[in-house]
């Protein structure tokens, strides 16, 4: 399972990569490997919206499950990647690249710190 | 029967609630009323209850037994014999959509031809398998229309020319929500044009919603009217009869985002209103967003043609918490008499019934406009149905109608009251020139009477 290094990750296999105060959001592979083949990708939210750490972001079905997408932080919708619903599969295809879901303001950086590292986030899907 | 609970299982329960026996779950309802006698007759046997039933039906007069001139959303069109034939073969009489789709070819193949058709009648790029009845797909817009824009939008706009069962409907669909139902308050001008709606029409519209033709069988462009609600990114509906769009523009044409209608006039016999159909079609880019199933064509591991589900009620499996709709239904039997019925008389014969509804509805209406006394309400060209003005009340003259056989028009004032002595009247394929003459004739009395 691929876990870049440089990115941080909630357990519900989320993941941010953090320039500054800006975060850009995805899924991990690990959680596009459970889904499977995913049929359908929507961005729930709209730039400038606020959103708050636990609050649903976006929807993503497969051939087997639909989920929703949290925001590991809160922050300010800068962004949301536009691609996504035309050409969902991408989620399994390059999942911390052209999957990127939101792009968002940090309202509080040094919350990041609470979120996993690659090491622990490796623990934890190992031992599901 | 099978009963699900134990008598622990009961126990346990209502220890849960705290209470002690079921019979206190009742006890905020007056006691005289909680188990009142119920006065019935001494029972009699299965033979003796089929004649007094039969005796009490003989008492209904139906489409079948009077000359019927009445519509408002349901029509008295001929059903030919093969459709009913063929919905009740046993492959199809099940009209639920089965729970392993792909072992029913047959239905899927149905379900899917049924798309097709009322994608290709209403001008849209996706249809649905149906929904109850043309009042609850409008609703079912509705639904649609508010979660598309994820709640971020809560106005939409009903023209007061739906049908007002419909927005009847709409008004208990979205009761209790943040949606604000508005342009159809009781003193809205039904004689304006479709346009006059445009101001109303902002940033915080969902879905604007329109008729066609509308409850008066007036025909409108709507497509002036869909360019306005498009400029500020809202959605319009269309509710359509489809045996109109045999001749007239579909509303694809006039750029709707959503088409509804009630599919009864296409086989679907009056039934006393029910069993119905209700259409549902939309563009391509909302397909996710619309409630119901949606079946597709493709090709089996031997490369042979084959349907499948392609879209399945969310409602029913994966996300239901997140689904439009919670209607997990649909009017399969209906839609599959639908599709026999479109099939049957394809495009050329659909538009030879509509033009015998319009041309007949045009002699009925020039001559009871002839008639002293009476006129027509609307200059607007219309369908197969058309208001006109009275000399007396719309019962009395129903009244006097029916001592003929005659089943008259619907009372208008029952849903406006501007339009006292009004009858909304509609002519079918069924009605020959003699029974539209002799309508005409018992029109004439009450003036002279």
């Amino acid at each position: 399972m691929n876990i870049p290094e440089n990115l941080k990750y909630s357990e519900s296999n989320e993941w941010i990569n953090i320039e500054g105060r800006t975060g850009t959001i995805g899924i991990s592979d690990y959680a596009q490997d459970q889904l499977s083949d995913i049929v359908f990708a929507e961005v729930i939210v709209s730039e400038g919206d606020i959103v708050k750490k636990g609050d649903s972001i976006a929807t993503i079905e497969s051939v087997k499950a639909a989920a929703d997408v949290y925001s590991p932080v809160n922050g300010k919708i800068l962004s949301v990647n536009e691609e996504l619903g035309g050409a969902p599969e991408v989620i399994n295809t390059d999942p911390y690249g052209a999957a990127w879901i939101v792009k968002i303001e940090l309202s509080n950086p040094a919350e990041t710190d609470t979120l996993l590292d690659a090491a622990a986030y490796d623990k934890v899907i190992q031992s599901h | 029967m099978f009963i699900p609970h134990t008598d622990a299982d009961r126990a346990a329960m209502l220890h849960t609630v705290g209470i002690s026996k079921l019979e206190d779950l009742f006890k905020d309802v007056p006691e005289k009323y909680r188990f009142p006698t119920l006065n019935l007759p001494p029972a009699q046997t299965e033979m003796e209850i089929a004649t007094e039933l039969q005796e009490i039906s003989l008492v209904n007069e139906s489409a079948h037994d009077l000359v019927c001139f009445l519509g408002a959303g349901a029509y008295n069109h001929y059903v030919p014999a093969a459709v009913d034939a063929i919905i009740r073969r046993g492959e199809f009489l099940t009209a639920y959509t089965p729970y392993q789709p792909e072992l029913s070819q047959g239905t899927l193949q149905a379900i899917f031809e049924y798309q097709s058709n009322v994608a290709a009648l209403t001008g849209m790029e996706v249809c649905n398998a149906s929904h109850y009845d043309g009042a609850t797909a409008v609703a079912e817009a509705v639904n649609m229309a508010y979660a598309n824009f994820r709640g971020k939008r809560n106005k939409i706009i009903l023209s007061p020319t739906v049908h007002p069962q419909y927005r009847q409907t709409v008004r208990t669909y979205t009761e209790g929500s943040p949606i604000d139902l508005l342009g159809d308050d009781p003193h809205s001008d039904l004689k304006a044009s479709p346009d006059g709606l445009i101001p109303l029409i902002d940033t915080d519209t969902a879905l604007v919603v329109v008729q066609y033709p509308d409850f008066f069988g007036r025909i409108n462009d709507y497509t002036k009217l869909a360019e306005a609600v498009h400029s500020v990114g809202a959605l319009i509906a269309v509710s359509v009869n489809p045996i109109a769009l045999g001749l007239l523009k579909d509303p694809g044409s006039m750029n709707a985002d959503i088409v509804t209608g009630e599919g009864q006039p296409l086989g679907i016999p009056l039934s006393f209103g029910g069993p119905y159909l209700g259409l549902f079609a939309t563009r391509k880019e909302f397909v996710r967003k619309m409630a119901g199933r949606l079946t597709g064509e493709t090709v089996d591991n031997r490369g042979q043609r084959a349907y499948v589900l392609t879209l399945t009620a969310r409602e029913q499996h994966i996300r239901r918490e997140k689904a439009t709709s919670n209607i997990c239904t649909n009017e399969g039997l209906m839609a599959l008499a639908s599709t026999v019925y479109m099939s049957l008389l394809g495009k050329n014969g659909l538009r030879q019934v509509a033009e015998l509804c319009f041309h007949k509805a045009h002699y009925a209406a020039e001559r009871i406009a002839n008639l002293p006394g009476y006129s027509l309400w609307s200059p607007t060209t219309f369908f197969n149905e058309f208001v006109i003005r009275c000399p007396a009340p719309a019962a009395e003259i129903n009244d006097l109608l029916l001592d003929h056989d005659i089943l008259g028009g619907y009372d208008l004032s029952q849903d406006y009251p501007e339009l006292g002595n009004h009858l909304l009247i509609a002519v079918t394929e069924m009605n020959t020139r003699d029974q539209i003459d002799r309508f005409v004739e018992v029109l004439s009395e009450v003036n002279h009477g």
